[in-house]
């Protein structure tokens, strides 16, 4: 690890004054990534600028549209457990608890979750070209070992993903990101937050370098009745996901009224497509529905040497996962099996 | 702000004062910046019982408890956590030297064969039970996903657990 100074400010408009002065110091809350990716010197900040001080960050609050709030630094673990994500949101608290591990959880903020960088072996390993690490190096992952890489959304210069299983959740739930700046605060919608990668994928999100995450804010729909966040991976805990589905649905009487349906391990950004959504809009809960959504979602596919059996894979969870949401019975992320 | 001058342009290295009270000891250190707190207990501190496996975070071999709860101490700055409060495997022990109900039901159940992840293993087992959100073997298995066991004594670790839960 390199070495660094570091910083603790005392208020938000300090911290932001603190990185706009350095491009390459990094704030640092959990730093359960940080400081991986430090460790392999993929990240060798000039400071860091220690956020976890700093006041009115901590707190899952009610907002005045009937959502919640919640603070960028509250833990993952706090929130998957806080009692109104549990029963308002369960397809949140759901994808949390099947991240990661206990350990973890207790450590990384809800912040630090949007801003995951990817698990791709060749971007930790500086050892080889990346166009994430140095834009126009070269990407050996496209030619290379990508079983676990995307499928959608990718460009010649990356086929990344993006591994937080939150994030696919907070997609789905049309989440918002609110920053704060040099200019005062803004707010981003969850699905312009992350990015793909184009002909940059040296940049995974529209924040700024300047700007600070300071809440998640949660709309009042959460699908509480009829969700699932249906996750598969090589083994059954704390592992990344090689593909994972969020559901979210509103039935109208036997029909679906509203569906949002978010994909991890597939693409640089969680991946939602409103088209799919709209297919299921006042059809019936069965297997020809969701096969309708699955094809829409997956149009453009792509597979790479290793990956093609993503696509099948993402097929398969897709519709299980909307027959969970309807059924009423969301995957449980302790009784691995699935129903 | 206290900003020290640690960076590459300013003169390396420094230290800066923190607090901890650690196993119940109050103890005044002066770390670097990037000494992460695994590497303050093991290396500066003396307290090898915190163990080193992959320090990424993967293996849970250096859990430890900070303010009561389970974290990986490898992936923690020391400076980040000044005026914490950390237990140990070397503070689960009554001050008489009567092992902890979890040592003792290690021990008991042969819940492990080489040793090297047990204290991260009873570390993590005592944060589990703290948070009271495991019942039964399976969820125990689930709620220790974060600590491996290369020698494979899982079976064993759970019944360990369920003994003290019940």
């Amino acid at each position: 690890m390199n070495r660094f100074a570091y910083l603790r400010p005392t208020d938000i408009a300090e911290a932001v004054r603190a990185i706009a002065a350095d491009p390459s110091a990094r704030f640092i809350a959990g730093g359960t990534n940080l400081l991986d990716l430090m460790k392999y010197e993929v990240e060798r900040p000039t400071r860091l600028i220690d956020i976890t001080r700093l006041p009115g960050l901590d707190a899952v609050e009610e907002t005045a549209s009937g959502g919640l709030r919640i603070g960028a630094l509250v833990p993952n673990a706090d929130l998957a457990h806080d009692p109104r994500i549990a029963a308002r949101y369960p397809l949140l608290a759901s994808a949390i608890l099947a991240g990661a591990s206990p350990q973890l959880r207790n450590a990384a903020s809800t912040g630090g979750n949007l801003l995951q960088r990817t698990r791709c072996y060749y971007f930790y390993d500086v050892g080889t070209p990346c166009n994430k690490r140095a834009p126009g190096a070269g990407c050996p992952a496209i030619d290379g070992v990508n079983r676990i890489h995307a499928i959608l959304g990718t460009s010649t210069h990356c086929i990344a993903t993006h591994p937080s299983d939150m994030c696919v959740a907070l997609a789905a739930l049309e989440a918002k990101v609110h920053v704060a700046g040099p200019n005062g605060e803004r707010t981003i919608a969850i699905g312009d937050f992350h990015r793909l990668p184009e002909d940059r994928p040296d940049i995974d999100t529209t924040l700024a370098h300047d700007e600070i995450i300071v809440a998640v804010e949660l709309p009042a729909e959460g699908f509480a009745g009829h969700c699932t966040y249906l996750k598969l991976r090589d083994r059954l805990s704390y592992a990344f996901a090689l593909v994972s589905v969020a559901v979210g649905l509103a039935m109208d009487g036997d029909a679906i009224g509203r569906a949002r349906i978010a994909l991890g391990g597939v693409a640089h950004k969680p991946w939602r497509v409103p088209e799919a959504e709209a297919l299921l809009q006042g059809r019936p809960p069965t297997e020809e529905s969701y096969a309708a959504a699955a094809d829409r979602l997956l149009a453009g596919a792509r597979a790479y040497r290793d990956n093609g059996f993503k696509i099948e894979l993402a097929r398969r969870a897709i519709t299980r996962g909307l027959a969970q949401a309807a059924s009423g019975t969301p995957q449980s992320q302790t009784d691995k099996r699935i129903r | 702000m206290p900003e020290r001058d640690a960076g590459p342009a300013t003169g390396l290295p420094d230290r800066m004062p923190i607090s901890l009270t650690i196993n119940g000891e109050v103890r005044q250190l002066d770390v670097a910046p990037w000494t992460s707190l695994l590497d303050l207990l093991r290396l500066e501190l003396g307290l090898t019982g915190t163990k080193k496996g992959c320090d990424h975070g993967q293996c849970g071999a250096c859990t430890i408890l900070l303010d009561g709860r389970r974290i990986n101490a490898c992936l923690t700055l020391a400076v980040m956590k000044d005026g914490a409060r950390i237990t140990t495997v070397e503070g689960l022990a009554a001050a008489d030297g009567g092992l902890h109900p979890l040592q003792a039901a290690f021990v008991e159940h042969d819940a492990f064969q080489c040793g090297y992840c047990t204290p991260g293993q009873l570390c993590s087992a005592v944060g589990l039970l703290a948070e009271g959100r495991a019942r039964s073997a399976e969820e125990i298995r689930e709620h220790m996903s974060g600590n491996l066991c290369r020698c494979g004594a899982y079976p064993n670790i759970v019944a360990a657990i369920e003994q003290v839960m019940q």
